[in-house]
């Protein structure tokens, strides 16, 4: 397709340089052009950088374990012995536990803020729930070491394993320390950051909706789940991927209370372990090539893991939005 | 300035003439020693162990008001990112808790001389609200405790060594480090030499395998579990336990005596064992009545042959100053000084530290 016929000969071009669309380009718009476009590359390259320093760095692991790596249970440093699945199973199952008390919280927020509340309610409610994504995750774990567990100890754990003991996820020695210490917190930490991404999202509703709905005879309710959330639903998930991204990375505190053993255990109660705190409670003392091999493929394993569960979330987001009765933003 | 020359003129002329007194004066930098000049300035960093920082960082801002011109960085990165560093000449000296390896020796540039600066315990703190007397702990139990044998506060092999404390019919709950520590080092070296099965199954090092309980991070994430979590079981630096008012263990040492963890049981350990030529030496399960058994050494790293001579003049007057005036400042930080008879040796290796032929304390 020859654009340059398009344009019309009674305008002389000022320069030569043409969009795809046939529109002549200023030299600013072309400056402006370049310098975005090869920002955009630098964190691309970037992003392969790290990946191949990762792989780098893994190599010895890599040939030594092969695939054994990630399927092993035994972290053994004294022996050379590394298998990862400990790591995996722990990074995947606080997020998500994360994410079963995040979400309703996050999003039912995000709905009072965005539906109901009353305009003078807005600004501060909003404003303090974005305040907690200020606050230094490791103020969240040291409260998590003082109040968190001793809470969980002496009052949450034993009324679980009265109540829901039949159940394997609440059995075992109760220590407060554990997997549901871990996703509480890490719920704690992702909650302002769902919830202020889907708020904006759901402002951007359009208001006809709503007032269709209400105009319909719709309770404040089913407005909500009529017309407002099928609307809003890819970019809901969006922020729960978001959400999700931060609890897979978040290190300093969840190591401070998961009690860090590389395990795997069906209760909750149990202590695990999570890639991110593995690399940052072993890397600074490590030793020998093998083990610091070893502890670069944890690292590339949990990017790969975080590039993996972002995927099915686009995939997610897509099909979300091409069904018919949702709409699209 | 002048009159300072002068006086250290006459220093080294009273040296010469009262050769070889006791005890040795520190070197000084006079004409003999001609590449530090008085006030050029330097600037050291080091890297390495965080179970001596508290002492070091004292020494640092100690030295630097008697020797403005000389500024030292110290990072506390672990005793691990120490030697990587120094190995890596990123850093003008390492500290370590465990003392090298021999397969990591060799990547270095050239001969790392370790230097004993300080003496460090590792204390059992524990949490029992019942109980207002010290807890007695034999070097079985202890195992037994971390291996998961012995469970229970009540357990019959922990009683017979408590016969008047009122110990609860409650679940043991063991703590450990989890991220990689000179502290986990030396307190499993202990529990490796007092029990074969202990080195055999589980093993030494800074990150082990272990048998059971949970992991917390840092001395202070130690610290916080057992303070926060009754019938909790920890082991921690003896600044740590004595800071936060927790309760420490009297350990039975090899000698069959209970000993509380004090900087004198400590100085006893020490004592107790032989200093060898390469001064490193394990102060574990030292011998001796009054040795605390858990008590180890911390290293500096200093590379033998110094490339900048200025740099390896300056550090090596650091390091004796360290070692000798530094030495008043262990018992507050709760470190123990280097025994006389181990300090004669040291400062015999730090007389042998050279830049290519030039030795770098030359006025000793």
């Amino acid at each position: 397709m020859s654009v340059s016929q398009e344009v019309s000969p009674l305008i002389r071009p000022r320069s030569k340089i043409l969009t795809r669309f046939g529109h002549e380009l200023n030299w600013g718009d072309f400056v402006f052009r370049r310098v975005t476009a090869s920002l955009a590359m630098l964190m691309l390259a970037a992003l392969a950088a790290m990946a191949a320093a990762m792989v780098y760095g893994s190599a010895e692991s890599l040939s030594k374990f092969g695939l054994g790596f990630v399927t092993a249970q035994v972290w053994d440093p004294v022996r050379d012995v590394y298998g990862a699945l400990p790591f995996i199973y722990g990074t995947i199952a606080s997020s998500l536990l994360a994410l079963c008390f995040a979400v309703p919280i996050s999003i039912g927020v995000a709905i009072f803020l965005s539906e109901l509340a009353p305009a003078w309610l807005r600004g501060p409610v909003g404003f303090l729930v974005e305040l907690l994504a200020a606050v230094p995750s490791v103020v969240y774990g040291l409260w998590g070491i003082f109040v968190l567990a001793p809470w969980l100890r002496n009052s949450v754990e034993p009324l679980l394993a009265r109540t829901l003991g039949f159940l394997p996820f609440f059995q075992g020695q109760q220590r407060g320390f554990g997997m549901l210490a871990g996703g509480i917190i890490l719920a704690i930490m992702i909650t302002p950051t769902i919830s202020s991404v889907s708020r904006e999202v759901l402002r951007a509703v359009p208001s006809s909706l709503r007032e269709g709905a209400l105009g319909l005879g719709a309770t404040s309710w089913e407005a909500v789940r009529v017309a407002v959330l099928p609307y809003a639903r890819s970019g809901l998930v969006g922020a729960i991927i978001l959400g999700l991204g931060r609890a897979l990375g978040e290190t300093m505190a969840i190591t401070m209370v998961i009690g860090n053993r590389s395990e795997i255990s069906a209760s909750l109660f149990a202590p695990s372990y999570t890639m991110a705190s593995v690399i940052a409670n072993e890397f600074s003392e490590a030793t020998g090539s093998l083990y610091l091999s070893a502890l670069a493929e944890v690292g590339l394993l949990l990017f790969v893991v975080t590039v993996l569960l972002n995927v099915v979330a686009r995939l997610l987001v897509w099909r979300v939005g091409r069904l018919p009765e949702g709409g699209s933003l | 300035m002048l009159a300072r020359r002068n006086l250290l003129v006459g220093l080294l002329l009273g040296l010469i003439a009262c050769k070889e007194s006791q005890p040795a004066p520190a070197p000084s930098a006079t004409e003999a020693a001609p590449v530090l000049k008085q006030d050029e300035a330097v600037s050291l960093t080091g890297a390495g162990a965080t179970f001596p920082y508290p002492l070091y960082s004292k020494w640092i801002s100690e030295y630097n008001k008697l020797n403005p011109n000389v500024k030292i960085n110290y990072q506390s990165i672990g005793s691990g990112g120490g030697i990587r560093q120094i190995t890596a000449n990123t850093v003008d000296f390492g500290a370590t808790d465990a003392p090298m390896k021999e397969d990591e020796a060799k990547q270095a540039s050239g001969k790392l001389f370790h230097i004993p600066a300080t003496i460090g315990a590792v204390v059992v703190a524990y949490n029992l609200p019942e109980v207002t007397g010290t807890l007695k702990l034999s070097s079985e139990v202890l195992v037994d405790i971390y291996a998961g044998k012995v469970k229970r506060w009540n357990d019959p092999k922990l009683k017979a060594d408590n016969a008047d404390a009122k110990l609860p019919a409650k679940d043991i709950s063991v703590v450990y480090r989890t991220d990689g520590s000179g502290t986990t080092a030396v307190f499993t070296e202990y529990l490796g030499k007092v029990s074969a099965e202990w080195k055999e199954k589980v093993g030494v090092g800074k990150v082990v395998r272990w048998p059971t309980g949970l992991g917390a991070k840092g001395n202070e994430g130690v610290t916080g579990q057992v303070k926060t979590t009754p019938y909790t079981i920890g082991y921690i630096e003896r600044a740590y336990a004595s800071q936060n008012k927790l309760p420490m263990a009297e350990l039975r040492n090899k000698a069959g005596k209970f000993v509380a963890p004090s900087i004198e049981a400590m100085s006893a350990a020490a004592n107790a064992v032989e200093m060898p030529a390469e001064l490193v030496v394990s102060l574990a399960n030292a011998d001796g009545e009054g040795a605390y058994p858990i008590t180890s050494y911390s290293y500096l790293l200093v590379y033998e042959d110094a490339k900048d001579a200025t740099k390896g003049e300056a550090l090596a007057k650091y390091v004796w100053w360290g070692l000798h005036d530094g030495q008043k400042f262990a018992k507050d930080l709760d470190y123990a000084p280097i025994p006389a008879t181990v300090l004669s040796k040291v400062e015999a290796r730090l007389r042998e530290l050279r830049s290519g032929d030039r030795k770098l304390l030359s006025g000793a």
